[in-house]
C-alpha cells in the first residue's frame, strides 16, 4: 500500500525537478472533460473528489501536510468511507485553483474539521456510486456491498461493477449540500457516514505516505521548486527596528557577476541574481545606509514586563467568572500569589522561508509551503493590488512550521521581487533573517492569586497579560508594511486556555488580558501564533501554583487536582492514566533527598485544550553546584478522541513533548531597544540529541468522542511539570521561562533563604 | 568563476562556478541534488550534510575550492524509495520523522557513524547527532532507526 501511493507521489512530484505551469492541472483526471478553472464550488461534489479511469481517487483539500501526518489521516478517512484500498486514495493539496477553502492549517484543527468535511464528501460520493451500480446492476441500493472499490450483489456475486466502470475518468455532476465556510463548513449533512464501529482503515497505525520519499531526497520542498527561467532573490533587512534605507550604492555590489536588479520599494529591499550564490553575495555585501530607528522598544525583560503590566487591554479574553475571587481571597486563611513570566519564544523552522512567485502583469503564480494558500492568496493580491482571482498559489511542503508559515513572508517578498524583474523568482531567507524576522510566540506575564480555607481552595483568580499576535488573518506582513500598507486591528488575542479553567473552585475568574504591542510595523519583535499559542505559559503558571498550594496542604498534587476535576471524567482518567502508567507515589513535597548534589524529583501537571486532554509526569535532575536541570523521562497521558492513526498521534505527541522540553529549559529571544540579538543557533539555543528524555506515552483510545486533532496538546503541560519537578528535587521555585542554570541558582538561594 | 570536477554519487560532473561558492549551492543548484538541504549556511543545524571521502561535512560552509578530488556521496547516492539503504528502510520503518526537512542531516551524520562504529551505543548514537538540530523533535525515533539499522534490537 505504502509503496504505491508513494510512487505516485513521485510520479507527480519528484520526478519532474522542473515544476510545470499547468492552467488546467486536473484535466488527465477526467478524460478530456476540462474541469472549469477558477474556484471550485463546494456543493459540486466534483470539487471534492474524482475517480479517474484506473480507479484511483484523488480528494481535494487546502488542508496541507505540515509533517504532521494529515495527508495519511485525511487518505484513510477517505478510503474508509469509500470503502477502496487506501493505497488507491491520492490527496491533492492546498491549491487554491483546484481546492474549497477549509481554513488554514493551523490550531492542530484539520482532524477535527477537514476530517468529518472529507468523510462526508466521500460518503457521499459512495452513496451516488451506489446509485450508479444500481441502475447498472438492476438491483436495489440497499442489496449492493462494496469491497475494494467494486460494487456487487448480495447473493449474486457475479453481478458487479467497479467503481472506475461507473465513473473512471468522468466526472459525477452530482449537487451535494454545503453550509457554512472555512473550517465550519457542513457537508452532506443528509448522508449518513460509517458507523465508527465498523471501520477498518480509520484507527489503524499506518506508515505515512509522506515518509519515503523524505528520506531518499526524492521528496520535493518548495526549496526544491525550480520553474523555467527563474532568477534568485535575496531580502536585505534593515538591522534596527522600523527602519528605512535613505541610501543605497550599488556600486559596492559591481563586482559580482550574475546581479540582475536591487529593488527598493519603500522600506523593502532586495536583489535578485542570475544564480542563488550571487543573490547571496549581493544581499551581503550591498551597501545600504539605514534610517535610524523610528521608535524603542523596551530594551530588557524588566521594561518589557512594566509595559504589560501598564497599558492598557486593548480585549479581554474572558474565561471563567464564577462568585467572587477577590472577596474569598480577603476572607480567607491561607493565601497564595505569584507572578510568572514567559519569554518571547521562536518558531524555530530549521528551514528559513521559501517561495517561488511568477508574476505576469495581473496575474500571479506563487509555489509556497505556507499553511493557508488561501490566506497566502489575500496577501498577496493585496499587495500586487490584483484580485484575489488572479493569483495562484501551489503548496508544496516546507520545514516544520508550528504556525510560522500561516503568515507567509516568503511568497511576499518573492513575489515583489518578481514583479520588479518580470520573471520567475525564488527568495529564501537567510538564517539571520528567519531568526530576526520571523514573528516571535509572544511574550507573556501573569498575575495569580488563590486561597484556601480548612484544605479547600475557595478561590482562584488567574490574569493573562499577553502581547497579541501583530501578524495574522487580514493583518499585513512584513514585505507589506516595508512599502506602505498598514494594518487596522491592534492584534488577534494570543488564547486564554489553561488558567486552571478547568478546576471547579467555588469562586474563580480566569482572563487573559491582551495588550497591544507598541508600532506593529516591521518590528523585528513583531508576534503571531506559536504552537498551543500562549497555553504553554498559562499552564506553566496555573499548574506551577496549584502544585505549591497542595504542597502547602501536605496533600498529594494528583488528588488535589482529582478532587476539582470530579465533574470531567476524561480530565480524571488522563491524570490517573499518567499516575499509573509513571507509578506515582506521593510523598510530602519537597522530596527528602532535597540537600543532594544532584536532586532528584517529580513533578505533575495537566491541561485540556480544544477538548483534549493530556496529563505529564516529570523526572527531573538538578545539579545544585550549577543549577543545571536534566529532564530525565516523561511519562504523558493522552486523550484526542478517536485516533484515525495511532502511530501517526503518538509521533506528534512524542514531538511535542521534546519540542516543549526545549522551550521550558533553553528558549529565549534576546533582544535589546532595537531588535532581535538572538540572529543564529548559538544565541538562540535548542534541545540538542544528548538532552532527550525517555518518553512514556500512554495513548487513551476514545472511539466514542469524535477525533480531535494531536499537534498540540501534549506540549502544554511540559514546562509546568518541569517546574514542579525541580521543587519537588529542590524545594526552588521557578518562576521564569526558561529554567536556565542561572535562574535555577537563584530560585535555589531564595529557596534556602525562605 | 572556475571550472571544477565534482565527483558525486559516483560520477564525475564538471561545474562553472565561484571557486568560494559553498558545495551545497553546486550540489542543490548545478547537480540538481535535493537531499542536502540549506538550513543555516553557518555549520549549526546539520541540514546540509554530506558524506566527503566518508565523514559527514557541512556542505553550507566547504567552498568549492577546498574539495579537491575527494568524493561526495549526498542522501541520493544511498539509495531510492524502491531499493533504499538499509538506514533509510529503518527511518521509513521507525516512521522517524515528521517535516524531514533535518532528516538529511541525521542520516548522513548516522551513515558516518556506522561506517566507523558498527554497533554503537545509545549514548554514542546521541554524541554523533548532537550537532544536527531536528526541531519537530523525532529523537526517539531517530535513535531507534539507527539503532535498527545496524542490526540491534529496538
Amino acid at each position: 500500500m505504502k509503496t504505491e501511493l508513494s510512487r505516485r507521489e513521485l510520479l507527480k512530484a519528484g520526478g519532474a525537478l522542473i515544476v510545470s505551469f499547468n492552467l488546467f492541472p486536473s484535466l488527465d483526471l477526467f478524460a478530456g472533460e476540462a474541469q472549469a478553472p477558477g474556484m471550485p464550488d463546494p456543493t459540486q461534489l466534483d470539487s471534492w473528489i474524482a475517480v479517474a479511469k484506473d480507479g484511483t481517487v484523488t480528494v481535494f483539500t487546502s488542508k496541507v501536510e505540515l509533517g504532521t501526518g494529515i495527508k495519511t489521516a485525511l487518505a484513510q478517512i477517505a478510503a474508509e468511507e469509500l470503502d477502496v484500498p487506501l493505497g488507491r486514495v491520492r490527496i491533492d493539496m492546498g491549491d487554491t485553483d483546484k481546492t474549497i477553502d477549509q481554513a488554514t492549517t493551523s490550531g492542530s484543527r484539520t482532524i477535527e474539521r477537514a476530517g468529518p468535511q472529507i468523510r462526508q464528501a466521500a460518503a457521499a460520493a459512495r452513496k451516488e456510486l451506489l446509485r450508479l451500480a444500481s441502475e447498472r446492476l438492476g438491483a436495489p441500493a440497499d442489496k449492493l456491498a462494496v469491497k475494494d472499490g467494486v460494487v456487487s450483489v448480495a447473493g449474486s456475486p457475479s453481478k458487479r461493477v467497479t467503481y472506475a466502470q461507473l465513473v473512471g475518468g468522468k466526472r459525477f455532476y452530482k449537487t451535494i449540500q454545503a453550509e457554512g465556510k472555512l473550517g465550519e463548513m457542513k457537508l452532506a449533512q443528509d448522508v449518513k457516514p460509517k458507523d465508527p464501529k465498523e471501520y477498518e482503515i480509520v484507527g489503524k497505525s499506518i506508515e505515512r505516505v509522506d515518509v519515503p520519499p523524505k528520506t531518499t531526497g526524492e521528496a520535493v520542498y518548495v526549496h526544491d521548486v525550480r520553474i523555467p527561467g527563474m532568477l534568485h532573490g535575496r531580502v536585505v533587512r534593515p538591522p534596527v527596528v522600523n527602519s528605512a534605507p535613505s541610501s543605497i550604492d550599488e556600486s559596492s555590489i559591481k563586482d559580482i557577476s550574475g546581479v540582475v536588479k536591487v529593488v527598493r520599494e519603500g522600506a523593502f529591499v532586495g536583489v535578485v541574481a542570475k544564480t542563488e550564490w550571487a543573490a547571496i553575495k549581493a544581499a551581503r555585501n550591498l551597501k545600504v545606509n539605514w534610517s535610524k530607528p523610528a521608535f524603542q522598544l523596551p530594551a530588557d525583560r524588566e521594561q518589557l514586563d512594566k509595559y504589560l503590566t501598564t497599558n492598557k487591554s486593548f480585549t479581554t479574553l474572558k474565561q471563567v467568572e464564577k462568585g467572587d475571587p477577590a472577596a474569598a481571597i480577603d476572607k480567607a486563611g491561607k493565601r497564595y500569589e505569584a507572578v510568572f513570566r514567559w519569554p518571547f519564544q521562536m518558531h524555530g523552522m530549521i528551514g528559513p522561508s521559501c517561495a517561488v512567485a511568477d508574476v505576469r502583469g495581473n496575474k500571479a503564480t506563487v509555489w509556497s509551503g505556507c499553511q493557508g494558500p488561501f490566506r497566502t492568496r489575500a496577501s498577496i493580491a493585496s499587495l500586487l493590488k490584483i484580485p484575489e482571482d488572479n493569483v495562484r498559489v501551489v503548496y508544496h511542503e516546507a520545514s516544520g512550521s508550528y504556525g510560522r508559515l500561516s503568515n507567509d513572508d516568503g511568497a511576499e517578498d518573492a513575489a515583489l521581487l518578481s514583479r520588479a524583474v518580470g520573471a520567475p523568482v525564488r527568495v529564501q531567507w537567510m538564517r539571520h533573517d528567519e531568526h530576526g524576522w520571523e514573528p516571535k510566540g509572544p511574550a507573556q506575564l501573569q498575575k495569580v492569586r488563590a486561597a484556601a480555607a480548612d484544605g479547600k481552595i475557595v478561590a482562584w483568580e488567574f490574569v493573562d497579560y499577553s502581547l497579541p499576535w501583530t501578524v495574522a488573518a487580514t493583518m499585513t506582513l512584513l514585505a507589506s508594511q516595508q512599502i506602505g500598507l498598514t494594518t487596522k486591528i491592534p492584534g488577534q488575542g494570543n488564547g486564554n486556555q489553561g488558567g486552571g479553567e478547568i478546576y471547579a473552585f467555588d469562586n474563580t475568574n480566569v482572563r487573559a488580558e491582551e495588550i497591544p504591542w507598541m508600532k506593529p510595523e516591521a518590528n523585528p519583535l513583531r508576534t503571531s501564533n506559536l504552537r498551543a499559542p500562549g497555553q504553554l505559559s498559562r499552564c506553566f503558571a496555573s499548574e506551577t501554583l496549584l502544585s505549591e498550594i497542595a504542597a502547602d496542604l501536605g496533600v498529594d498534587p494528583i488528588e488535589l487536582r482529582l478532587r476539582y476535576l470530579a465533574a470531567d471524567k476524561r480530565a480524571s482518567d488522563a491524570l490517573k492514566v499518567a499516575a499509573g502508567q509513571a507509578k506515582w507515589e506521593w510523598h510530602r513535597q519537597p522530596a527528602a533527598n532535597s540537600a543532594a548534589a544532584v536532586a532528584k524529583g517529580r513533578g505533575v501537571a495537566m491541561t485540556r485544550r480544544a477538548g483534549g486532554y493530556a496529563a505529564a509526569i516529570a523526572d527531573v535532575e538538578v545539579e545544585r553546584a550549577t543549577g543545571k536541570v536534566a529532564v530525565k523521562r516523561i511519562t504523558l497521558s493522552h486523550d484526542c478522541g478517536l485516533m484515525v492513526n495511532p502511530d501517526g498521534v503518538k509521533n506528534q505527541v512524542e514531538g511535542n513533548i521534546v519540542q516543549g522540553v526545549s522551550r521550558a529549559l533553553y528558549e529565549e529571544v534576546a533582544f535589546d531597544a532595537t531588535g532581535v540579538t538572538s540572529l543564529d543557533w548559538v544565541s538562540y539555543p535548542i534541545l540538542r540529541f544528548p538532552e532527550v528524555p525517555e518518553l512514556e506515552v500512554a495513548l487513551i483510545d476514545r472511539r466514542e468522542v469524535a477525533p480531535l486533532g494531536a499537534g498540540e496538546l501534549s506540549t502544554v503541560p511540559i514546562p509546568a511539570a518541569i517546574a514542579n519537578a525541580i521543587f519537588d528535587a529542590t524545594g526552588a521555585r521557578l518562576r521564569d521561562v526558561p529554567f536556565t542554570p542561572q535562574r535555577v541558582l537563584a530560585a535555589l538561594k531564595a529557596a534556602k533563604a525562605a | 568563476m572556475a571550472k571544477f570536477t565534482l565527483k558525486v554519487n559516483g560520477k564525475s560532473h564538471v561545474v562553472d562556478v565561484d571557486p568560494e561558492m559553498p558545495l551545497l549551492y553546486a550540489l542543490r543548484n548545478d547537480l540538481r541534488l535535493n537531499g542536502p538541504k540549506f538550513g543555516c549556511g553557518l555549520a549549526q543545524c546539520g541540514a546540509c550534510a554530506v558524506l566527503v571521502d566518508g565523514k559527514a561535512i557541512r556542505s553550507c560552509s566547504l567552498e568549492v575550492k577546498d574539495l579537491g578530488g575527494r568524493a561526495v556521496t549526498t542522501l541520493e547516492g544511498l539509495g531510492t524509495v524502491k531499493n533504499p539503504h538499509p538506514l533509510q528502510k529503518a527511518f521509513m520503518e521507525e516512521q522517524a520523522l515528521q517535516c524531514g526537512y533535518c532528516i538529511n542531516g541525521f542520516i548522513i551524520g548516522a551513515k558516518a557513524l556506522l561506517d566507523s562504529n558498527p554497533k554503537p551505543t545509545d549514548a554514542e548514537i546521541k554524541e554523533a547527532l548532537e550537532g544536527n538540530l531536528c526541531r519537530c523533535a523525532t529523537h526517539t525515533r531517530i535513535l531507534r532507526a539507527v539503532k535498527r539499522a545496524s542490526g540491534q534490537a529496538v
